[in-house]
């Protein structure tokens, strides 16, 4: 009888592969109580690093063509695809789901990649517009992407989850953090691994496994964090989340498991310009 | 009289060099032009002020018919109007000039002399006013008749094909030759006629080659184009004199022209002449008006600011 | 009279009839304060004493928040929303037929000159009703799904820089989303709030729509934390909408914020010059500087920096500073003593920084308060000048020398209000609107309003839109 290979748990912080840097890992078992990893134990560093990372990549990203991020959506969706296995594997572990169950999710969650692919060159006509101002004057609103945001997943379903508060973010040129449910992490690593071998640029999507109580009180008052997803925090963290957010005036939002363009458009700032009208 | 001298140096004369030129001037924001135009115009001048501004405003009025139907007894009365405008008022100063086609020229002249006007200037349009199509030969004898015939002031019309059809040399050059027919006898007015230039960057462009060419005055229009004198092209040719002094300290004159027919009217446009150009350009020798019926509404004003009530037409007289 | 002096004109005041002393307006009547307290609201062009008006302590706030929560339940979300919708008509046409009454009470309180109360604020409160009365009976296509809910109750806090304006831009979409309002007008500048109070009375509006109370701060804090508040908006500093939103931390309550701004405004070197100098002055000296859009940060290609100063000081040695009753006055009053010493010391550490300023002759009225429109240059990034929100008519000048350090210096702000653009070639325009962070640009214009052109900030300028289809999510929870 062969040995498995255990799969080491790490860190995804700007395209790389990085353990802790505070050498700390936490013990996940599955759903009957028997080891199932180390994962990291993300540090406060390593939230710094994902936020300079992220936000180094939001130029590049923010100003790629819709139909460029369109193509990275779908793409990540592709990859996902073929590693589907290894996605049920993990859910079936963690959750203690049939294997049904798990391939029904893993299944939405790359099909929801897919309804968001097809958004981001869309979301611009849905919530913008032209407006008939009194006077001389073109006057438009383009809706645009925000920033560096910070997204606490709900736990279960895990892998789904993570689809439905990242791919709405990055659709619309975001980048992310993305604070992997401290009980159900490992669906968001081997995530990680696929959009390592997509064609998303480092830097867009981070991720940080550790204790969500830790990572609340770092992400709501890192200053160079624009808005956070806050549907997999309790309303304790919420409220933490809120007040520390205020310090630059987070823009901080809780969804349903629904997809929904709201969810593109509750992190887009809309910009409104002007211009005369003569000759 | 501008000093020639002043300007050359500025460009060559050359066509290149003058396109390159007007082509260096700063655009014009048409909808900010107009949105500046509309504040000035809410400026509310009263009492002292407005006095004060009617009867500059009559000093700078160029009395104008220019009918085909002009006739020796309608310049005789213009005149009469022109040296007096209200015969029962001796402090209602003479306006700035009265306009006149060429062959007038002549008898309006000895009209005024005959009723105490010799400070009254003539003015006649010319070069083939007010179309302007005509051979230059055509518009130097047009100009050296009306000097001739006593005309102290030469309102010429530039020939907007020319400059619409990017032939700027031939624009300046005319403009230069008038300019040297009038020599020290005459004023020259340039006639730009923006209702046809159109773009308020045309205006511009115009303003700055007509004075490049030695105009003493650039005027907005003929009267027989509509829009005419509107506030922003006014405002644009008030900046225009106003930076072409900054560049070569000569102060040219602006004359707006057709459509300006009450007081209020008038005064809108000494506010733009007072917060565009500056105090320097509220005088005639740098600020004309070119209107007929506007100086009856100025005398109905006057004796309704004198007599505490409004005036009737009945009361001024219609020359 | 040797110059064209502009004799004074005076607008006439008797067009207002202001009250020696007001009440509150709650559940559709004036009524005393239960706090007994009452505040005084001074002109302050001339120091003189308006009206006494009364102190909203937690006790009147919870008798406003009982009116409005009543009309909500009973009335107004129960109202057919195109007849919402005639309310908010009718209102519009009462401002627009009260217009000059409200321009000038607006002047007596706040300062400002009368021209721009009467051309610009009260004629845009009154658009802001008109358009969103239109809206009450079109909710299902304001992109808020099918059948989108009001709050409920909206406690809307304005400040005192555009008081009728502000009143307008709260209380139209909260109203025509299904909302009922307890609103508290600024400190300083109560009388044109108290004023529309009236205009509901004539407008028939029911009881308990709109509830005003008068009050300071603190009246404030009691809307924000009453636990019968459903919304809040709010628009004023940035440091106070800091503390709301870490109030309302934990609660349901929905948050519309429009906050501070420290504007750039750009002005490359192929720009219209002489417009751009006309929107330089527009943008900061409009309202006496006292805009949270205002354009404080003027960012000159430094290659023509020289020629454009030039224009400016010449253009603003024509500004007219005085009374702001009278027509021809371009800049009015400081609104209050506070904001006086407050843009004096701000503009002192300019000095101290070592920028150098500069403003032209004018004689500032001895009683009152007033500020000089003033200008520095030679400002860096690091300057307070540079960096704060003076809220007065101060400029700081900067210099770039390419497009992309103008976007780097123009971003280089936690705030991210507003920006201008100055140039006359198109894709540069366009180029710079992309990279500029802030929720409204202005390009080849500045401090431009109106009701269908969403408003608000990226950043710390806020968290929302007011106007346009954008503003109206602020006031609807989604439908399904």
């Amino acid at each position: 009888m062969r040995i498995d290979v255990m799969k080491t748990y790490k860190l995804f912080i700007n395209g790389q592969f990085p353990r802790s840097e505070s050498g700390r890992v936490y013990e996940l078992s599955d759903s009957k109580g028997k080891f199932l990893a180390n994962p990291a134990h993300g540090s406060r560093k390593d939230l710094r690093d994902c936020v300079v990372a992220a936000r180094a990549a939001f130029s590049g990203w923010n100003s790629a063509t819709a139909y460029n991020r369109g193509q990275i959506l779908y793409r990540i969706a592709e990859i996902m695809e073929g590693r589907s296995e290894q996605f049920v594997a993990e859910i079936v572990a963690q959750e203690g789901v049939t294997p049904a169950i798990a391939k029904k999710q893993v299944a939405e969650a790359i099909d929801t990649w897919v309804w968001y692919a097809g958004w981001t060159d869309k979301i611009s006509v849905l919530n913008g517009s032209t407006n008939p101002v009194a006077g001389p004057y073109y006057n438009f609103t383009i809706p645009e992407a925000l920033g560096v945001v910070a997204i606490f997943a709900n736990g279960k379903p895990s892998l789904l989850n993570l689809v439905n508060g990242l791919a709405p973010v990055i659709a619309s040129g975001n980048t992310a953090i993305l604070m992997a449910s401290e009980k159900f992490p490992l669906s968001a690593i081997t995530l990680a691994e696929a959009l390592a071998t997509s064609d998303l640029p480092a830097g867009v999507i981070n991720i940080i496994t550790g204790k969500t109580e830790e990572l609340v009180s770092w992400a709501g008052s890192h200053m160079d964090i624009d808005a956070i997803d806050a549907s997999g925090l309790t309303s304790k963290q919420l409220k933490q989340a809120q007040e520390l957010g205020a310090e630059n005036l987070k823009r901080i939002h809780s969804f349903d498991g629904k997809a929904s363009p709201l969810r593109i458009t509750s992190f887009m700032e809309s910009k409104t310009v002007w211009h005369p009208v003569g000759i | 009289m501008i000093d020639l001298k002043a300007i050359e140096g500025i460009t060559n004369g050359s066509e290149d060099s003058l396109k390159q030129y007007l082509r260096a001037l700063p655009p014009v924001d048409q909808v900010g032009v107009e949105a500046r135009t509309a504040v000035l115009a809410t400026r509310s001048i009263k009492n002292a002020s407005k006095n004060w501004a009617i009867d500059l405003a009559i000093r700078m009025v160029d009395l104008t018919t220019l009918e085909g139907g002009d006739t020796p007894g309608k310049i005789k009365t213009l005149a009469a109007k022109a040296v007096r405008p209200d015969a029962t008022d001796p402090t209602v100063p003479s306006v700035g000039a009265i306009c006149v086609y060429n062959d007038m020229v002549k008898i309006a002249r000895s009209q005024l002399d005959a009723l105490g006007g010799q400070h009254v200037p003539v003015a006649a349009v010319s070069t083939a006013f007010p179309s302007g199509r005509a051979s230059i030969e055509v518009k130097i004898t047009d100009t050296k008749d009306a000097i001739a015939a006593g005309a102290a002031e030469i309102d010429m019309v530039i020939d907007r094909g020319a400059f619409l059809s990017g032939q700027i040399g031939k624009v300046y050059e005319e403009i230069k030759i008038i300019r040297d027919v009038c020599g020290d006898k005459a004023h020259l007015k340039v006639i730009l006629e923006t209702g046809e230039l159109v773009t308020l960057d045309n205006v511009r462009k115009a303003s700055y080659l007509a004075m490049l060419a030695g105009a003493d005055f650039i005027k907005t229009s003929t009267g027989k184009i509509s829009p005419a004198a509107t506030s922003p092209v006014v405002f644009v040719m008030l900046e225009a004199v106003r930076d072409f002094y900054m560049i070569s300290g000569q102060r040219i004159g602006v004359k707006p022209a057709g459509g300006i027919r009450t007081t209020k009217d008038a005064i809108k446009q000494l506010v733009l002449v007072n917060e565009v150009a500056g105090p320097k350009w509220l005088d005639p020798s740098l600020f004309r008006i070119g209107a007929s019926a506007l100086l009856n509404d100025f005398l109905m004003q006057r004796m309704k600011m004198r007599d505490g009530y409004y005036s009737s037409p009945n009361y001024v007289t219609l020359d | 009279m040797s110059n064209f002096e502009y004799a004074p004109a005076p607008e006439s005041t008797a067009i207002v009839d202001i009250k020696s002393e007001y009440g509150l307006f709650i559940n559709g009547k004036f009524v005393a304060p239960k706090s007994g307290k009452r505040f005084t609201t001074i002109n302050p062009a001339t120091e003189e004493v308006l009206a006494k008006v009364a102190y909203a302590d937690l006790a009147d706030v919870n008798l406003a928040v009982t009116a409005a929560r009543s009309a909500f339940t009973k009335v107004w979300s129960k109202m057919p929303a195109a007849e919402r919708g005639k309310y908010l008509f009718r209102i519009a046409r009462i401002l627009q037929e009260r217009a000059r009454e409200f321009a000038v009470l607006e002047s007596l309180d706040n300062g400002k000159p009368i021209r721009e109360s009467r051309d610009t604020d009260i004629p845009l409160a009154a658009a802001h009703f008109f358009y969103h009365a239109g809206w009450a009976d079109k909710l299902e296509h304001a992109g808020m799904g099918n059948n989108p809910k009001p709050y409920g109750v909206a406690g809307q806090i304005i400040p005192w820089n555009f008081p009728m304006l502000m009143l307008a831009w709260k209380v139209a979409p909260a109203l025509a989303t299904g909302n009922t309002v307890v609103l508290k007008p600024a400190e300083t500048t109560p009388l044109t709030a108290l004023l529309f109070a009236e205009v509901c009375q004539q407008a028939g509006l029911p009881a308990g729509v709109v509830n005003i109370v008068t009050g300071d701060g603190v009246t404030g804090s009691h809307i924000v934390n009453h636990p019968g508040i459903d919304k809040i908006a709010f628009t004023g500093s940035t440091g106070v909408g800091k503390a709301i939103a870490k109030a309302v931390a934990g609660t349901k309550k929905s948050v519309t914020l429009e906050l501070g701004g420290k504007a750039a405004n750009i002005v490359y070197e192929d720009a219209p010059i002489d417009e751009a100098v006309e929107g330089i002055i527009n943008g900061i000296f409009f309202n006496q500087g006292h805009v949270c859009c205002a354009g404080s940060r003027l960012l000159v290609q430094e290659n023509f920096a020289d020629e454009l100063l030039e224009k400016l000081k010449r253009r603003m040695s024509l500004i007219r500073v005085g009374n702001p009753l009278d027509k021809n006055t371009d800049l009015g009053a400081i609104n209050s003593a506070s904001q006086l010493a407050r843009i004096r010391e701000i503009s002192d550490s300019g000095d101290l920084e070592g920028a150098e300023r500069w403003s032209p002759a004018c004689n500032l009225p001895q009683k009152g308060f007033w500020y000089p429109p003033t200008i520095f240059t030679g400002v860096s990034q690091s300057h307070r000048i540079a960096r704060e929100e003076i809220f007065g008519p101060v400029l700081s000048v900067l210099t770039f020398r390419t497009p992309q350090e103008a976007i780097e210096k123009a971003n280089n702000t936690p705030y991210g209000l507003s920006a201008g653009v100055w140039t006359d070639k198109g894709s540069k325009i366009l180029w710079t609107a992309q990279r500029l962070r802030a929720g409204v640009i202005w390009a080849n214009t500045f401090n431009k309003f109106d009701p269908t052109s969403p408003f608000g900030g990226y950043k710390e300028s806020g968290w929302g839109r007011e106007g346009g289809r954008h503003g109206l999510a602020g006031y609807l929870k989604a439908g399904k």
